[in-house]
């Protein structure tokens, strides 16, 4: 089978093609240039990544090239991250890259070249049962497990896509690198968000957005001024450090109001919530349960999914509801829904 | 799979004399030519050789031909050389094409950081430099003219020797990019009436990293490179002797054998041209002016080049387009550009660069399955 394989120059997408090269599929590796890294944000190891890629792509034997997907990946992922933090919520770029990068526009491509399949080396898996539907289920890793971040995924592009390490663990990707002499067996796992390599955040938003640093004040629930901080988007629900604040208690910050310019801190107590409400979302299966269905709920990629109720409501909305509240449920987040280790669905954290 | 090569304006297949020659200096004209004793006299030997072939090939006198390392360095070379050596005069104004390889373009822009003020000649939808336009944009302050003979990405021919004649009225210097037009067409420095003129090996048949520059007799330029006294000092570093050598067995070849091979590769080039906008709908020539003859691009609706070069390179088929940047991605022609078009036919465009070696057969063959690839193409990206 022809199979197209999104490789990041990294060890688990490395390994991906090599396994499903080695099980004697054609495979064409493909790297998509996301941002232009010659200019700011830093860094220069875009460029080395894209040439490990195709570095593994020339031991192994089979093709590999590089689509620049820089206006795509602009409109559809950092746009949306600029917005996000200025409107106060805190966004997880990745998942939108999957659904709107990878599995929409790398997967065109991959039709273009004629491939069946789009495979990449996320921890996932997915399955086929008897009436054709597919299923998404976490990586067997669960410690390495990125379902969270695919929940967005539909059943046209479930259809097309292939894990091939999702059966694995990290320890195994390296052993199979390895096997296979790859060379990028021992690179380091990348970090934070791939546009942000320093992982500095306010930085980056500034220099993209420099109207961003407006000031405004930090206040208590009961909205006594506490502070004043340098812009919202430096804020995040459930932080501690970095407040400027000093008080008897330690204070998180719980809620962040883009509008006014404020960040309201309290006590940890007060992050708690047993409920949240979601917008655009996924049922992967294709279809809204009809009722309260019993789930557990995933807030964050760091976070042990949670037993709850959950609900669809109307314009592709859902409810939540814990059995005991979560601490610093976060605006702009993803809520993915599980059984057990399968993907129900998942919306973004209103 | 069977291959079908049709990039020759990237770079071309070594001549088999070339292959010859380079292999057989390699193995056994190791000397250093600036050496005073045997192994030295034997290099230097080779090296006048090449230097004979080469200006053979360019109508010069061998002692105006300075080796290179290929036209990224000869443009420089000359360009750079050129304004260095003119500061002093107080002319600080340079005129380039602005459908110049990036050689010479970003050579401009790094001058005009430098102080200098620099004109970007604009070219009409047919690629070519009108000589009014140069005229217009000449003045007393400009040092130096640099204009291609012919693009590289449209194989559009510049009417070089009377932009050369504008220059010099205004006692400017001029300098072309040779190097899509070397070995394909008869280059004359003369007639052509420039006074630097730089050329590269492997678009004709020779190895990469091999390369010459003329440079009239009495023009000046300050060396770009600093160090030993190589080149009549005027480009320092021990010789490419092997890679120079072949250069010349390439220029010899491409001298005796250009007046049988241009009009063959011409008429493959119009039978693919025919056969693409026959074939496949919404398809144009870019690129209306005279042409050297093994190049065509066409723009193709509704297509991005950069899938189609992809799609086509699976099937077999190596072509390229526009210019590819640092990670080997597609960036939208500066040619195109220039050129007035809109932004989406600066991403359409496929270019065909044909050699000697292509046949009517691999001709057919690529208009057989462009098509259908295209279709596909417009198929996918009108349901996104």
């Amino acid at each position: 089978m022809r199979i197209v394989v999104a490789m990041s120059g990294g060890v688990d997408s490395s390994v991906a093609a090599g396994l499903l090269h080695e099980a004697g599929h054609e495979v064409i590796g493909v790297s998509m240039q996301l941002y232009d890294n010659s200019q700011g944000f830093g860094s220069c190891c875009t460029i080395d990544d894209l040439h490990d890629a195709r570095k593994v792509a020339a031991h192994l034997g089979f093709p590999h090239y590089i689509v620049n997907f820089e206006s795509h990946f602009h409109r559809h992922v950092q746009a949306n991250f600029l917005e996000e933090y200025a409107a106060g919520r805190t966004p997880i770029p990745c998942a939108h890259c999957n659904s709107e990068v990878k599995f929409r526009e790398l997967l065109g491509r991959a039709e273009a070249f004629g491939a069946a399949r789009l495979a990449t080396g996320h921890y996932a898996r997915v399955s086929e049962d008897a009436d054709g539907r597919r299923h998404l289920w976490r990586g067997r890793d669960a410690a390495k497990d990125q379902s969270y971040f695919l929940f967005s995924l539909t059943q046209a592009q479930l259809a097309q896509a292939h894990f091939p390490i999702g059966e694995l663990a990290k320890d195994d990707v390296r052993r199979e690198a390895t096997r296979l002499g790859l060379a990028v067996a021992m690179k380091p796992d990348s970090q934070e968000i791939c546009f942000v390599p320093d992982g500095d955040y306010a930085r980056f938003l500034e220099r993209e957005q420099p109207a961003l640093a407006t000031t405004g004040a930090i206040v208590n629930a009961a909205g006594e001024r506490l502070g004043a901080h340098g812009g919202v988007h430096r804020f995040t629900v459930g932080q501690r450090k970095g407040l400027g604040l000093s008080a008897g208690v330690p204070l998180y910050v719980v809620a962040i109001d883009a509008g006014r310019q404020e960040v309201t801190v309290g006590p940890r107590e007060a992050l708690d919530r047993a409920t949240l409400a979601a917008s655009q979302v996924n049922w992967v299966s294709g279809a809204p349960p009809e009722d309260w269905t019993r789930a557990t709920v995933q807030i964050r990629h760091r976070h042990t999914a949670a037993a709850a109720r959950v609900r669809a409501l109307d314009d592709d909305r859902a409810e939540v509801e814990f059995d005991t509240p979560q601490s610093a449920i976060t605006p702009g987040q993803a809520a993915v829904f599980y059984d057990r280790d399968e993907v129900l669905g998942g919306g973004w954290i209103d | 799979m069977r291959r079908i090569y049709l990039d020759h304006n990237a770079t071309t297949p070594l001549v088999s004399p070339a292959v010859d020659r380079l292999c057989r200096v390699a193995a056994e004209v190791w000397g250093n030519p600036s050496s005073v004793h045997h192994f030295g006299q034997q290099a230097k030997a080779v090296l006048d050789g090449a230097r004979a072939s080469v200006a053979g090939l360019l109508g010069a006198e061998p002692s105006e031909v300075v080796f290179t390392g290929g036209g990224t360095d000869g443009d420089n070379a000359a360009v750079r050389g050129a304004a260095e050596a003119l500061e002093a005069s107080g002319r600080r104004h340079l005129v380039v094409s602005s459908i110049e390889h990036e050689a010479v373009l970003q050579t401009a822009r790094a001058l005009a950081r430098r102080g200098w003020q620099v004109t970007f000649l604009p070219v009409g939808a047919t690629g070519v430099v009108e000589p009014q336009v140069l005229a217009d944009a000449l003045t007393d302050d400009t040092a130096l003219v640099s204009v291609m003979h012919a693009n590289n990405e449209i194989g559009t021919l510049q009417p070089v020797a009377d932009l050369a004649a504008l220059a010099r009225a205004r006692g400017a210097l001029f300098h072309t990019d040779a190097v899509q037009t070397a070995g394909k067409l008869p280059v004359d420095v003369r007639a052509l009436g420039v006074d630097l003129l730089s050329i590269s090996a492997h678009k004709f048949g020779g190895p990469k990293g091999a390369g010459a520059l003329w440079i009239r007799r009495g023009v000046r330029l300050v060396p770009s490179t600093t160090g030993g006294r190589q080149e009549r000092n005027r480009r320092a570093g021990t010789e490419n002797v092997a890679g120079l050598a072949a250069m010349g067995a390439a220029a010899d070849y491409a001298r005796q054998s250009m007046a049988e091979i241009a009009p063959r590769v011409a008429a493959l080039r119009d039978r693919l041209e025919r056969g693409v906008l026959e074939k496949v709908p919404g398809t144009t020539v870019n690129g209306t002016g005279a042409r050297v003859p093994n190049t065509t691009n066409i723009s193709i609706d509704r297509v991005e080049s950069e899938s189609l070069l992809i799609a086509l390179d699976l099937e077999g088929v190596a072509v390229s387009s526009g210019s590819a940047c640092s990670s080997g991605t597609l960036e939208p022609s500066h040619v195109l550009k220039a050129m007035g078009f809109p932004h989406h036919r600066t991403l359409n465009s496929l270019r065909f660069s044909l050699g000697s070696s292509n046949t009517e057969e691999e001709v057919d063959h690529v208009v057989s399955v462009l098509p259908a690839l295209v279709t596909k193409l417009r198929g996918l990206a009108a349901r996104a």
